[in-house]
C-alpha cells in the first residue's frame, strides 16, 4: 500500500536520523536487550516511524495547552475502610518460582549475604 | 441447531426465554462451532467448555423458574484475551503472559455473567493489542472467515471472526485506536467503539490507558446496543468509569419500518476522508452508503476536517508513551513467564525475562514510547502529541456543532494478505487513519458494512463518528442503516471453515 503514504506528504522524505547507539541506548531503556541484526531493523524502523512524527511540526500549537484527558475527571473517592484484600495464596499461584509462600525474586544486589 | 448461530444476539436470547431453545444446547453447538472453525480461521486461545456448560446450567435453571436475567441470557459469547477472567488464562497473546490466569473476572465479565450470557472461551489478538492484523499473536494469526488468505485485521480479530464465522453471536473487544472497529469492517460485522468511560476497564490489560475502551462486536448495530446496556454503567473500581448508562429501548425496537429515523440526521462528511491513498473500492461503497443515508433523509454535507491526518502521528506518540509505561510491570517475576536459569543477578533477569517475552511490535512500540518520553525529546513529541491531541478534540467539537454525526470510511482498504504488512509498521500505523483519531477525542464510533470490494470481492465498513455520551444516537443511526440495507445480513459461505463467496441469510 505505498500509495498511502501519498496522503501523509512523505513523498517529501522527512526521515530522522536515528543512530544504531540511540537504539540500543532506547532498548536500555525499555528493558529489553536486542541482537545486532534486532537492533539494525528496529533503527531503520524507528527511524521512519520518528521521522514521520515531525508531520505535527506543521501545527502551530503556541498558547495550545497540551490535553491529556478527555473527560472532566474528578476523583472517585471511597470510604477509609478496611475490605478484605486478595488471597494470598491465590496473588502467589502465579509466579514462576515460589517457596514456602513466598515468591522468589534474584538478588537485588550481589554479594552483600543476608543483610 | 448450528443454524441458529446464524441468528442475531437478541432473536437467539428471545428464542431462549420461550424456551424453544435450550441453552445447554445452544452452547454445545458454539462450542462445537468454535472448534470446527478453529483449525481454519484460529480466532479462539482458549475454549472453555467445562466452563460454558456450568454456566448453561445454572442460566437454564433460573430461566425455568421465570427469572430470565436479562433479554440476553443463554446466548454464547466469547471475549478477547486481553480481559481478564477468573480461572481462565489470559495471555494477551503474548510469551510473557504464558501460565498467567487471573484470580479475578474484569467488570464487564462479571457483568456479562451476571447478565446470564455464556462465555464460550478466549479469542486470539494482535500481542498486547498492538498490531493491525492478528498477526502479531503469539498464539498464531487468526484468519478472516472470509478469505482464510487474508487477516481479519486486528489487534480484535479473533472477536471479529468469530461473529463473521458465526461461531459466536457477539464478541467483545478493545479499542485503543480502531481495534475493535477495523476489524469489524474486514469481516463484514457491526462493531462499537463507547464514550471513553462509558464501559469500565477495570480488568482490561492496559495498553494505553487514556484511549482504551471495551466494546461489542456482533452481527448487527441493534445487538451491540443490547450489549451495551450490560456493559454500561459506572464501576468504582476504574477511576475513569463515569455513570453513563446506554438504554437501548429506542434501539431495540428499529425495524424496517423506521428507516425515518434518519430524517433530518445531519451526517459530515470530511473531505479529507476521501483524498488521495483510499482504496477506489472502499471509497464508492461509502460514498455510495452516504447517498443511501440521502436518500433515506439524512442531510449529508461535505466539510472540510484538515486535522485528520495529524491523528496518526499523535496517536502513535501518546499510546506508544503509555504502553511504555503499562508494560513496564512485566518483569517474569510476579507473575507470567519466568527465566529458566537460576541464580541471574536481577536487571539480567528482568530483561532476559522481557527480551524473550515480547514479540518484534511491542518492542518497536515500548522503544517509540520510551523515545518519546525520554529527556530531551519530551517536548518535541510527548507534549507536542498532547497539543494536538488538544487541536483535534477542538476541531471535533467545532464539527458536532453542525453535524449529528460523522461518517468516514473505517480503513482505507479492504482486509490485507497475511504477511503483507508487517515488515513495514509505518504503512501499518497509516492504515488507523480513520479510528485512531477517535480515540484520541474520546468519542463514540460505529464501524458497519456497507458492501463489498469490486477488486477483491472482501467485506467494505464505513464509520458513524457521535459526539461523547452520544452513543445511543450513533447505534440508532447505525441501526436505522442497517433497516434499510443487508449487507450486514451477509455471510461467507460455510462460514465456519472459511470461504471466499459471500450469501445473504
Amino acid at each position: 500500500m505505498p500509495y498511502l503514504a501519498l496522503i501523509f506528504g512523505m513523498e517529501r522524505g522527512i526521515y530522522m536520523e536515528l543512530t544504531s547507539a540511540m537504539t540500543h541506548s532506547i532498548a536500555k531503556l525499555s528493558g529489553i536487550r536486542l541482537s545486532d541484526s534486532e537492533a539494525a531493523a528496529m533503527t531503520r524502523d524507528l527511524g521512519g516511524v520518528v521521522g514521520y512524527f515531525d508531520l505535527l511540526n506543521e501545527l502551530d500549537t503556541r498558547d495550545v495547552p497540551p490535553r491529556a484527558h478527555v473527560l472532566p475527571l474528578v476523583n472517585h473517592w471511597r470510604e477509609d475502610a478496611v475490605t478484605p484484600s486478595a488471597p494470598r495464596d491465590e496473588l502467589i499461584a502465579n509466579a514462576p518460582v515460589r517457596r514456602d509462600g513466598y515468591v522468589v525474586a534474584p538478588k537485588t544486589f550481589e554479594g552483600g549475604g543476608s543483610s | 441447531m448450528n443454524d441458529y448461530l446464524s441468528y442475531s444476539a437478541i432473536k437467539l436470547g428471545g428464542l431462549i426465554q420461550s424456551k424453544q431453545i435450550g441453552v445447554a444446547e445452544l452452547t454445545r453447538a458454539a462450542i462445537e462451532a468454535a472448534k470446527e472453525s478453529n483449525d481454519g480461521i484460529n480466532a479462539f486461545i482458549t475454549i472453555n467448555e467445562e466452563e460454558a456448560i456450568r454456566q448453561a446450567r445454572r442460566v437454564q435453571s433460573l430461566i425455568d423458574n421465570g427469572d430470565t436475567p436479562s433479554k440476553l441470557a443463554g446466548v454464547p459469547c466469547a471475549v478477547k484475551d486481553n480481559i481478564s477472567t477468573r480461572g481462565t488464562p489470559t495471555t494477551c497473546a503474548s510469551r510473557i503472559l504464558g501460565g498467567y490466569t487471573p484470580m479475578y473476572d474484569a467488570t464487564v465479565v462479571e457483568r456479562l455473567r451476571a447478565a446470564g450470557t455464556v462465555m464460550i472461551g478466549k479469542l486470539n489478538m494482535d500481542e498486547f493489542a498492538m498490531g493491525s492484523t492478528t498477526e502479531t499473536s503469539a498464539y498464531g494469526s487468526a484468519r478472516n472467515p472470509w478469505d482464510p488468505s487474508r487477516c481479519p485485521g486486528g489487534s480484535s480479530g479473533g472477536a471479529a471472526a468469530a461473529v463473521a464465522a458465526r461461531v459466536a453471536p457477539f464478541t467483545l473487544g478493545s479499542d485503543t485506536g480502531g481495534s475493535i472497529r477495523q476489524p469489524a469492517a474486514f469481516c463484514g460485522v457491526t462493531g462499537f467503539k463507547p464514550t471513553y468511560g462509558a464501559v469500565s476497564r477495570w480488568g482490561l490489560i492496559a495498553y494505553g490507558s487514556s484511549l482504551d475502551q471495551i466494546g461489542p462486536i456482533a452481527k448487527d448495530a441493534r445487538d451491540c446496543a443490547a450489549v451495551m446496556t450490560i456493559l454500561s454503567g459506572e464501576d468504582k473500581r476504574d477511576g475513569t468509569s463515569t455513570p453513563f448508562e446506554f438504554d437501548d429501548s429506542s434501539i431495540a425496537n428499529v425495524n424496517a419500518d423506521s428507516a425515518d429515523l434518519l430524517v433530518g440526521l445531519r451526517v459530515g462528511v470530511p473531505d479529507e476522508a476521501f483524498e488521495t491513498g483510499l482504496d477506489p473500492s472502499v471509497r464508492a461503497r461509502t460514498l455510495e452508503a452516504a447517498d443511501t443515508l440521502s436518500n433515506l433523509g439524512a442531510a449529508v454535507e461535505r466539510f472540510s476536517f484538515p486535522m485528520f491526518k495529524y491523528a496518526v502521528p499523535a496517536y502513535y506518540i501518546i499510546a506508544s508513551a503509555e504502553a511504555a509505561s503499562n508494560l513496564s510491570r512485566y518483569d517474569g517475576i510476579r507473575y507470567g513467564r519466568g527465566v529458566a536459569e537460576p541464580g541471574l543477578p536481577l536487571d539480567e533477569a528482568i530483561i532476559r525475562a522481557r527480551s524473550e517475552g515480547f514479540g518484534r511490535e511491542v518492542k518497536r512500540r515500548l522503544m517509540l514510547g520510551n523515545f518519546a518520553l525520554s529527556a530531551g525529546y519530551y517536548d518535541a513529541y510527548y507534549n507536542k502529541a498532547l497539543q494536538a491531541k488538544a487541536l483535534l478534540c477542538g476541531a471535533f467539537d467545532a464539527a458536532f456543532d453542525r453535524f449529528d454525526i460523522l461518517l468516514t470510511p473505517t480503513a482505507p482498504t479492504t482486509a490485507m494478505r497475511l504477511g503483507e504488512s508487517l515488515d513495514d509498521p509505518l504503512t501499518m500505523y497509516l492504515g488507523d487513519i480513520y479510528t485512531v483519531p477517535v480515540n484520541l477525542a474520546g468519542l463514540p464510533a460505529v464501524s458497519l458494512p456497507c458492501g463489498f470490494s469490486d477488486k477483491d470481492g472482501m467485506p467494505v465498513g464505513m464509520q458513524f463518528i457521535g459526539k461523547a455520551f452520544s452513543d445511543v444516537n450513533v447505534l440508532r443511526a447505525a441501526a436505522a442503516y442497517q433497516s434499510a440495507t443487508d449487507w450486514h445480513q451477509c455471510a461467507p459461505v460455510s462460514a465456519a471453515k472459511g470461504g471466499a463467496a459471500y450469501a445473504t441469510v
